[in-house]
């Protein structure tokens, strides 16, 4: 039934033409094809502004607020883009734009936690951290082979005097090393000697 | 959340706080509530600068957060509230309402509120002071008990309330099991400023002084001192620490439609008339709520012992100008017994609605001509009208009222309204009757509105990127021209300076000064027809 209308009907409206009032033969004004303009033309023009004390009075306060925000942290400005190449030219110019929202933080107890934002101390330009405590002294890979073959002649004499008694044998050669070596090292040789001294009579 | 408003509020963002935050709040405006995640990924941008972004925001109340969906275990949710983003079109308008009511003190008050959001007592009174020491002349500078004075006043008048504690609890979700133990409901409204019971209850604070003036001379060793010395009292308590203030806007917006309430009849009847409708609504002001159909009802002896000492008019003559009022059609004022010689109530809901009509026909008849405007004004009063009794009410000729009709109709203005006779809504058969309804076509004049004050941003962020270059020139040229004044240059170097800008570079600015100031002043009023429109949308929205 919907489709049956299809070809006669064409020209009648959804609506009762006289009732809306245009009459049979009338000329209507012509139709629209198109969307209207961007900028139709205006008949009427516009009432002109309000003038007067509290007109200017507000626009100032209003030029002054913006112009006033702009200085305040509260305007975030964007990331500074990355550099393509590092500039020698970039330690001495200030490129970054001065963050200053870094002056302004809110008070965390009415903020969720999780917007805080973590600022990175800058590097210090001063130097890199000083190591606290060398582990140990550098000692020279070729000292070391010095003093274990003197070590070993050392406990070979000891292997053979060995009734006179350890620490007779220590004592001389703690003063032998005291002579030749420097207090670290001595420490640490004598420690070495002791222990050999002692696994030496382990196994006799 | 229409699409005018969206783009109203994204540049509004972006004149005040970047291009940053407005893209954060247009996507939390378009996408409704999101989480942190979300958000970074679907805006784009690195995840420190929408964290600044987000606490930028929420510094200024515009964004609120809470439990998310999946409940308080779930991540904290961010919503952005698009009115209050509007509300910053109408800080001018505050800020002078403030300087009226409570003079410069009061003015700078409220304009440091506004530009930070929510300040301590101390804090805002510090500032104000030093702000209004470096205005004043040399060797004079501002008490601190004044501008606490001026504070407090406003305090008193509620124009500023005390901002609502923060539920941390819930957003904190990662803490211990121990918050969860002792669950806030995940469904809990989020706490009203006004349900908070010490709203506007001033705190204690030890804070004596001067403003400190900022001196820009030789004194460097006095300034390093005085500066160490205002790092050191910053930092001492002053007692109202987590005390937060806000502007309670709610507030302005009530002096503002009592205002526009009391021009109205200023300019329908006389000045009398007008300060008697003041009189009620000043003593119906903490008694009335803020969404009351009508005001409290007050008898004629209270308003004649209230009126103003310069209005001495006898009790006879005040019983005649409430009767005037009472009967004018506009009916502004209506008497609801007979007790203590007449009760009268101001009709707020009732004034609304004809203020808003009478800006929907003033729209009409500025944009379509005068006989537009009575066609427009016909439909209002009678409601539904034919093509025909249309042409006979208005005594328009029917031609001209057929157009007239049509252009209104396809500017949506005036609606059609069908009545069928048969049930098959036959075209011959059906009655078609013309029709405008007041509260649709304010919400679109609304929207027409959002859209006027964005095209107007729009063109005056388009002049200024225009003419950027002149007016950095004319900037620098500022610069050094005052730099130069300062160091005690002569007149010739003066001039010399000043004629590095031609003059038609010189006409070019001044032009352009010119059409922004109109831009901007442009602006302020239609942020005024934006007011209007909206108090009468939420007026008919909350006595439904």
């Amino acid at each position: 039934m919907a489709g049956r209308g299809r070809g006669r009907g064409r020209g009648q409206l959804s609506f009762c033409m006289e009732a809306v009032g245009i009459g049979k033969g009338e000329n209507l004004p012509p139709s629209t094809v198109q969307p209207t303009q961007l900028f139709p033309p205006l008949e009427h023009k516009p009432v002109p502004l309000q003038t007067g004390e509290e007109a200017e009075y507000m626009l100032a306060l209003k030029q002054e607020f913006r112009a006033a925000m702009k200085t305040l942290p509260f305007y975030v400005r964007p990331a500074a883009p990355k550099k393509d190449v590092e500039r020698y030219s970039d330690k001495y110019q200030n490129t970054e734009p001065s963050d200053n929202t870094t002056e302004w933080s809110p008070d965390w107890r009415r903020f969720p936690k999780e917007l805080r934002v973590r600022v990175k101390r800058p590097l210090s330009e001063k130097s890199t951290v000083v190591p606290k405590h060398s582990k140990q002294p550098r000692v020279d890979k070729e000292e070391i082979i010095r003093k274990l073959e003197t070590l070993e002649k050392k406990e070979e004499e000891v292997s053979s005097d060995e009734e006179e008694g350890e620490k007779k044998k220590t004592e001389e050669e703690e003063a032998e090393g005291e002579e030749e070596y420097d207090e670290e090292e001595f420490e640490e040789v004598r420690f070495l000697l002791a222990s050999i001294c002692r696994w030496a009579l382990h196994l006799m | 959340m229409t699409v005018q408003e969206v783009r109203l509020c994204g540049l509004l963002l972006q004149e005040h706080f970047g291009e940053v935050v407005e893209k954060v709040g247009t996507e939390l405006l378009r996408s409704g509530a999101l989480n942190l995640r979300a958000l970074a990924h679907q805006t784009g941008i690195q995840l420190d600068l929408v964290k600044k972004s987000l606490c930028v925001l929420a510094q200024h109340s515009m964004c609120v957060f809470g439990p998310g969906r999946r409940g308080p275990g779930g991540p904290v949710e961010y919503t952005v509230n698009s009115e209050r983003i509007l509300y910053m079109l109408r800080y001018p308008r505050y800020i002078y309402t403030a300087k009226s009511l409570y003079g410069d003190t009061g003015e700078l008050v409220i304009e440091e509120i506004l530009q930070r959001g929510q300040m301590t007592m101390s804090s805002t009174v510090k500032t104000v002071a030093d702000r209004l020491t470096h205005s004043m002349e040399d060797g004079q500078s501002m008490e601190y008990s004044e501008v606490i004075a001026a504070f407090t006043r406003l305090v008193e008048t509620h124009f500023l309330q005390r901002c609502p504690l923060m539920d941390n609890a819930g957003a904190a979700g990662r803490t211990s099991s121990a918050v969860s133990e002792s669950p806030a409901p995940a469904a809990a409204p989020p706490v009203q400023p006004e349900n908070f019971p010490d709203c506007y209850k001033i705190p204690q604070i030890h804070l004596t002084g001067r403003g400190k003036r900022r001196r820009s001379s030789e004194d460097g060793d006095a300034e390093e001192r005085g500066t160490k010395k205002a790092k050191v009292d910053s930092a001492a308590v002053c007692g109202d620490e987590g005390i937060y203030w806000q502007v309670n806007f709610e507030r302005f917006h009530l002096h503002f439609r009592h205002q526009a309430i009391i021009s109205a009849v200023a300019s329908k009847l006389d000045q009398t008339s007008s300060e008697i409708v003041r009189t009620m609504l000043r003593l119906s002001e903490v008694t009335t709520p803020a969404n009351a159909t009508y005001t409290q009802a007050l008898s004629a002896n209270e308003i004649f012992r209230a009126l103003p000492a310069s209005y001495n008019i006898g009790r006879p003559i005040l019983d005649q100008y409430l009767t005037l009022l009472v009967d004018d059609p506009m009916e502004f004022v209506s008497k609801t017994g007979d007790s203590g010689g007449g009760m009268y109530v101001v009709n707020l809901h009732r004034a609304l609605a004809n203020l808003a009509r009478a800006t929907l026909e003033s729209v009409v008849q500025e944009r379509f001509g005068s006989r537009s405007a009575r066609i427009f004004r016909l439909l209002l009063r009678k409601r539904h009208l034919e093509q025909k009794q249309v042409e006979d009410f208005a005594m328009i000729p029917a031609k001209e009222a057929k157009d007239m009709l049509y252009t209104l109709l396809s500017e949506n203005l005036v609606q059609l309204q069908e009545i069928p006779k048969t049930p098959d809504y036959a075209p011959s058969r059906t009655f078609y009757l013309y029709t405008v309804n007041q509260l649709p076509t304010a919400r679109l004049l609304l929207q027409n509105c959002y859209k006027a004050v964005g095209n107007l941003i729009e063109r005056r962020l388009f002049e200024t990127k225009e003419n950027k270059r002149h007016l950095e020139k004319s900037q620098r040229i500022e610069a050094i021209l005052a730099s130069l004044q300062a160091s005690g240059a002569d007149a010739a170097q003066l001039t010399e300076v000043e004629e590095m800008i031609t003059p038609p570079e010189r006409q070019q600015l001044e032009a352009l000064r010119h059409h922004i100031n109109k831009l901007d002043s442009s602006e302020n009023q239609v942020d005024e027809t934006i007011f209007l429109l909206e108090s009468y949308i939420s007026s008919t929205s909350s006595s439904r």
